[in-house]
C-alpha cells in the first residue's frame, strides 16, 4: 500500500516495526503470566526449597504435598480442616445463587422488553443503578435484616444477598439481549394464543442459549470471587473459599508455609480459571455486557 | 374458507370467563417483575436510606436512632486523618489505575490489531487475570513484591546484590504496588474492550485514509482513536467504579499497612464500622463513597438509556 | 352490513395521538389496503385490529361482534408480519401448527391441516426445515401458511412484501391476489407502496399523521383525490401539482401558468367544478397526472375536453414503454407522458395536450380539492 521512494527501505522498517511489536507483546505476556507461574511453581516445591532457592526456579523436588495440605489438613483459623469444607460452602452458595438470579433476570428482561408498561424505563434504571452501588453502603442494614430473618451466618443468607445484588446485572444482560429479539415473534405467538409463560418458555427461552451462558459465567465468577459479603456475613459453617484463603495466609500461628499458601490461592482461583479456559469467548462477552454496551 | 357458525360460537362462550383471565394476563408481567423490583427497592434503596439516616446518628456498636448528631459524623469524618489519607490514596490509585489501564489496554489492542500471528494465543493470556478475584490477585502480588521471597530476592540470587524494590513495605510507595496489581488484573479487560472497538471500525474509512496518503500512525491518531470515544467512556465508567469499590485487593496485599499508608475509603468504612465500633462514621463514609460513584454513573446511565431509546 | 367496522378509533401513547378518530369499514370478502408514509399510523391501526395494542377510544367490530377487549387469539384473525416472525427454534411444520398446538388440537388433525396448507402454497418439501434455512420468498410462504391454517375471518398483512427483492415482490403480489380471489376471505393489508395498494385493493384507506385522508376504491382514490396529499402520494410518476392562477374570459374560466423567461400559458377550462368560480383572480394548485399531459397524437380520444399548448421541453427520459418529458410551468418541473416513439428533443418547443377531464384543482391554503 505504501508508495515509499525505496521499497527496500520500507520493507526493512516494516520488519523492524514488526519485531518491536512482537517483542512488546511477548514482554506483556510474561508480565501477565508471571504471578500465576510463581504461584503454581512454588505450590509444587517443598518449603525449604522456597526459602533457600528462589521463586522463579522450577522445583528440583516436585511434590504435591502442599496441595494435599491446603485441601484437607492446613490450619484455617482455629481448626486444621484445609480448604475443603469452605470450597464446598462456596459451591453450596454459588449454585443456587446463580440459578435463581439468572432465572429472575431472564424473566425481568422479558417483561421489560416485551411487556412494556408506563414507567418501565424508570424501573430498569433503578435496577441498573443498583449494580454500581458500593456494597459498603448496604452492609449494616443487610447484617441486621439477615439477623431478623434468622439467616445470619447461614449459606441461605449469603445466597439471598448474592441474588439480590446480582439481579441488576442479570436483568441488564437479558434486557439487552431480548431488546434485539424481534417483538413480532411475540405478537405472532399472542395471535397463536400462547400465554405469557408459554411465550417465554416456547419462543424466547429456546433462543436464549448464548445470553444464559454469559450470565451464568458472570454471576458464577462474581459470586465465587466475592470477599466482602463473605467476610461480613459468613459464620463458621458458611465461610466461602475466599475468606478461608484469607484465614489461611494470615494465620499467625507457626511457620509461614508459603507452598501451602500458594496451593491454596490456586485452589481458590481454580473454578473461575477453568470456566475462563473452557468458555473464554462467552466470558469476554459477559464482561463487555457488564460495561452496559449493547 | 369463510367463517362458519361453529367457529364463532365457542369463541363467544369463552367471553364469559374472559374478565378474570384477561385481567390476570394483563397483570402477570408486572407480577413477575414485582418481587425483583421489591427486593431491589428494599435491599438497595431502602438500605441506602437506612445508612443515610444512620450517618446522622451517634451509633457506635449497634444502630442507635435515639441520639441525633446532624452532620457531626461528616464533620468528624473530614477532620479524621485516616479518612484524608484514604481519600488521597483513592485519588492516587484511581487516577493511575484508570490512566494506566486505558493506555495499556489501548496500546495492547492496537498492537494485537496488526494482524499478529498467534493472536488467539496471546489474547487469553492478557485477559485471564480478570477471572481471578481481586483477593487472589492481591495475595499473588503480595508475595511477588515481598522483598524476602519475591522480586528483590530473585534479583539478589541472580547476582544483582544492590537491587532494591521494597515499595510494599514503604509507607510512601505502598499504594503504588496496589496500582501495579490492580492494573495487572484489569488491563486485559480494557484491552478486550478496545480490541472489539477497533474491530468494529468501518474498513472503508481506513481505506479512504490510506488513499489520501495517511501513514498508519496518522490513521490511528486522527481517525481510529477518536472513533473509540464510546469505548473510552465505558472503560472509564467501569474502572472508576471498580476503583472506588476496591477493597479486597487492599486487604489481601497490605490490609491498609504499613500503618495507615494504604487505607482507602472502602477499607476505612469496614475498619471503622466493624473494627472500631464507629458505625455512624462508617455509614457516613459509605454515603460519601456512593455519592462519588453516582456522580460518575448516573450521568452515564442517563445518556446510555436515552441513546438506547433513540435507536 | 359491513364485515369489519372501525368507528372513531383513537389511539394515544401518553400525550401523543397516533390515530385521530379513524372510521372505516369493509364488506365481507373485501380487500382493504391501508396506505400512507411511514409514521402515518397504518401499522398501529392494523395492530389495534389484531388486538396487539389497546385502543384509547372507539370501537372495532368483526362480523358484527365487538372485539375491543378481546385477546388477539380470540378475534378470529390471522396475521402475516413484515419480518414474517417465524419462530426460529421450530421447523416449518411446527411453526404452522403452533397455534393449533396451543389450542389443544389433536395431532392427526394438525398434521392434516399442515398438509393441506403445504400443498396449497407448495411448501411441502420445506416442512422439516428451520426458518434460517429458507430463502426470503420461502419464509414469506411459510408465514402465509401459518396464517392460512387458522382459517380466520380476517387476514391481516403488515407490509408483507417489503423485505423481498423487486422481482419476487411482484410475483408474491400476484400470488396474494390469487389466494384472495380463491378463498374470498376478508383481508386488511398495510403497505407504504402505492402500487401494491392500487393493484391489490378493493378499498384503499390513505392515512397521514393518524388522520384518514381518503377512503374509497382504487379508481376513486386515483381519479378523485380529495386533497393534495392523496394526489401526490398515489400514482407513479406522481401527479403534477402546478401553481396557477384562475382568470376569466367572459363567462368561462381560464387557468394561467407563469413561466420563467417566457410568456405565461393560459388554458380555457371547460366544465369547471362549481367551486372554482370563487377563485377567480386567486391562486390555485392545478393537478394533472402525467398520462393526462401527452403529445397531441397520444391524447385520449374519448376525452370530452382537451387543450393544447406549446411547451418548452427541458429533459427527456425514455423509459421503454413510454417516454417522459419534463417541462416547466409555474416554476415547477412538470412531467408529461408521451408515446415511446414520440420525437421530442430537450431544448425544443413541442405542443402538448392536456386532458382537461382528468385534471383537478386544489385550494393552496387548505390543500383540499376544489369541487
Amino acid at each position: 500500500m505504501s508508495a515509499a521512494p525505496s521499497q527496500d527501505n520500507a520493507a526493512r522498517t516494516g520488519i523492524i516495526a514488526r519485531a518491536v511489536i512482537y517483542s512488546l507483546l511477548i514482554l506483556f505476556a510474561v508480565y501477565y503470566l508471571l504471578p500465576l507461574y510463581v504461584m503454581v511453581v512454588n505450590s509444587l516445591k517443598p518449603l525449604d526449597e522456597i526459602r533457600q532457592g528462589q521463586m522463579l526456579d522450577l522445583p528440583s523436588t516436585w511434590t504435591i504435598e502442599p496441595w494435599l495440605s491446603a485441601w484437607s489438613t492446613a490450619q484455617i483459623g482455629v481448626s486444621p480442616t484445609g480448604l475443603k469444607p469452605y470450597f464446598l460452602n462456596s459451591i453450596l452458595m454459588v449454585v443456587p445463587a446463580v440459578a435463581v438470579s439468572t432465572l429472575l433476570g431472564a424473566l425481568n428482561g422479558y417483561v421489560l422488553t416485551k411487556w412494556r408498561f408506563r414507567g418501565d424505563n424508570m424501573v430498569f434504571g433503578l435496577m441498573l443503578l443498583a449494580c454500581f452501588i458500593p456494597f459498603q453502603i448496604v452492609l449494616i442494614p443487610s447484617a441486621r435484616i439477615l439477623g431478623e430473618l434468622g439467616l445470619a451466618g447461614t449459606v441461605t443468607g449469603l445466597v439471598l444477598i448474592h441474588v439480590v445484588y446480582g439481579l441488576g446485572f442479570t436483568t441488564l444482560f437479558f434486557r439487552n439481549y431480548y431488546e434485539a429479539f424481534p417483538t413480532e415473534l411475540v405478537r405472532a405467538a399472542q395471535i397463536d394464543g400462547a400465554s405469557f409463560f408459554q411465550i417465554f418458555r416456547r419462543i424466547l427461552l429456546p433462543s436464549s442459549g448464548p445470553i444464559i451462558v454469559v450470565t451464568v459465567i458472570w454471576q458464577f465468577t462474581n459470586i465465587w470471587n466475592d470477599f466482602l459479603f463473605g467476610a461480613s456475613f459468613a459464620d463458621f459453617d458458611s465461610i466461602p473459599i475466599t475468606v478461608a484463603l484469607n484465614n489461611l495466609v494470615n494465620s499467625s500461628t507457626g511457620v509461614k508455609e508459603y507452598n501451602v499458601h500458594f496451593a491454596g490461592a490456586v485452589l481458590a482461583a481454580l473454578p473461575t480459571l477453568v470456566v475462563y479456559i473452557v468458555s473464554g469467548r462467552y466470558f469476554v462477552r459477559g464482561l463487555m455486557a457488564g460495561a452496559v454496551k449493547g | 374458507m369463510t367463517q362458519t357458525q361453529a367457529e364463532i360460537v365457542p369463541v363467544l362462550t369463552q367471553g364469559a370467563d374472559r374478565g378474570a383471565r384477561e385481567t390476570l394476563q394483563e397483570w402477570l408481567p408486572k407480577l413477575v417483575l414485582a418481587p425483583s423490583f421489591a427486593l431491589i427497592l428494599l435491599f438497595v434503596y431502602g438500605f441506602i436510606l437506612f445508612t443515610a439516616v444512620l450517618s446522622f446518628t451517634g451509633s457506635k456498636l449497634l444502630p442507635d436512632f435515639s441520639t441525633w448528631v446532624g452532620f457531626g459524623n461528616y464533620v468528624r469524618l473530614f477532620n479524621h486523618p485516616n479518612w484524608i489519607v484514604s481519600l488521597k490514596n483513592l485519588a492516587i490509585f484511581s487516577v493511575l489505575y484508570i490512566a494506566v489501564c486505558t493506555v495499556l489496554g489501548l496500546g495492547l489492542a492496537i498492537l494485537l490489531d496488526q494482524k499478529i500471528r498467534g493472536e488467539g494465543f496471546l489474547r487469553p493470556i492478557y485477559l485471564y487475570p480478570m477471572a481471578l478475584s481481586f483477593f487472589v490477585t492481591g495475595v499473588a502480588w503480595k508475595w511477588f513484591l515481598d522483598p524476602s521471597i519475591g522480586l528483590e530476592h530473585v534479583m539478589h540470587t541472580w547476582g544483582w546484590e544492590s537491587f532494591s524494590f521494597r515499595w510494599i513495605k514503604e509507607g510512601k510507595m505502598a499504594i503504588y504496588t496496589i496500582v501495579i496489581a490492580a492494573v495487572w488484573q484489569s488491563s486485559g479487560f480494557v484491552m478486550a474492550m478496545f480490541l472489539a472497538g477497533l474491530r468494529g471500525v468501518d474498513n472503508e474509512v481506513i481505506k479512504a485514509a490510506q488513499i489520501d496518503g495517511a501513514s498508519t500512525v496518522m490513521i490511528y491518531r486522527r481517525i481510529i482513536i477518536p472513533l473509540m470515544r464510546p469505548v473510552f467512556l465505558s472503560a472509564f465508567v467501569v474502572l472508576a467504579h471498580l476503583a472506588i469499590k476496591s477493597y479486597d485487593l487492599v486487604v489481601a496485599m497490605t490490609d491498609g499497612g504499613p500503618g495507615t499508608a494504604t487505607w482507602v475509603p472502602a477499607l476505612f468504612m469496614q475498619k471503622f464500622t466493624f473494627g472500631r465500633n464507629e458505625m455512624a462514621m462508617g455509614a457516613s463514609s459509605a454515603i460519601i463513597m456512593m455519592m462519588m460513584i453516582f456522580s460518575i454513573i448516573v450521568p452515564y446511565l442517563y445518556s446510555e438509556l436515552r441513546g438506547g431509546r433513540r435507536s | 352490513m359491513s364485515f369489519l367496522q372501525i368507528q372513531n378509533l383513537e389511539k394515544s401513547f401518553g400525550a401523543t395521538r397516533i390515530l385521530k378518530g379513524v372510521t372505516l369499514e369493509i364488506e365481507e370478502g373485501g380487500f382493504l389496503v391501508l396506505v400512507g408514509p411511514s409514521g402515518c399510523g397504518k401499522s398501529t391501526l392494523l395492530n389495534t385490529i389484531a388486538g396487539l395494542e389497546p385502543i384509547t377510544s372507539g370501537e372495532i367490530r368483526i362480523g358484527g361482534r365487538r372485539v375491543n377487549d378481546l385477546h388477539p387469539s380470540k378475534r378470529d384473525i390471522a396475521m402475516v408480519f413484515q419480518s414474517y416472525a417465524l419462530y426460529p427454534n421450530m421447523t416449518v411444520a411446527q411453526n404452522i401448527a403452533f397455534g393449533m398446538e396451543i389450542r389443544g388440537v389433536p395431532k392427526p388433525e394438525r398434521d392434516k391441516a399442515i398438509a393441506d396448507v403445504a400443498s396449497l402454497l407448495q411448501i411441502g418439501h420445506l416442512l422439516d426445515r428451520k426458518p434460517s434455512q429458507l430463502s426470503g420468498g420461502q419464509r414469506q410462504r411459510v408465514a402465509m401458511g401459518r396464517a392460512l391454517v387458522r382459517d380466520p375471518q380476517v387476514f391481516l398483512f403488515d407490509e408483507p412484501l417489503s423485505n423481498l427483492d423487486a422481482k419476487l415482490r411482484i410475483d408474491m403480489r400476484t400470488e396474494i391476489k390469487r389466494l384472495h380471489q380463491r378463498m374470498g376471505t376478508t383481508i386488511v393489508y398495510v403497505t407504504h407502496d402505492q402500487i401494491e395498494a392500487m393493484t391489490l385493493a378493493t378499498k384503499i384507506a390513505v392515512l397521514k399523521d393518524g388522520i384518514l385522508q381518503q377512503f374509497g376504491t382504487p379508481a376513486e382514490i386515483y381519479n378523485n383525490p380529495v386533497n393534495m396529499f392523496v394526489a401526490d402520494f398515489m400514482g407513479s410518476p406522481a401527479m403534477n401539482l402546478v401553481p396557477a392562477t384562475i382568470g376569466g374570459n367572459g363567462s368561462g374560466l381560464t387557468v394561467n401558468f407563469e413561466r420563467e423567461g417566457r410568456p405565461p400559458v393560459s388554458l380555457a377550462v371547460t366544465d369547471p367544478p362549481s367551486g372554482l368560480a370563487g377563485f377567480k383572480g386567486k391562486k390555485v394548485v392545478f393537478g394533472v397526472r402525467p398520462e393526462a399531459l401527452t403529445d397531441p397524437d397520444g391524447a385520449d380520444r374519448n376525452a370530452s375536453s382537451t387543450a393544447t399548448a406549446d411547451l418548452h421541453i427541458e429533459v427527456v427520459e425514455p423509459a421503454g414503454s413510454d417516454t417522459f418529458a419534463v417541462t416547466n410551468l409555474g416554476g415547477k418541473g412538470v412531467v408529461a407522458r408521451l408515446r415511446a416513439d414520440a420525437n421530442v428533443q430537450p431544448g425544443t418547443v413541442t405542443p402538448l395536450t392536456f386532458n382537461l377531464t382528468k385534471t383537478v384543482f386544489f385550494d393552496p391554503a387548505t390543500e383540499n380539492r376544489i369541487h
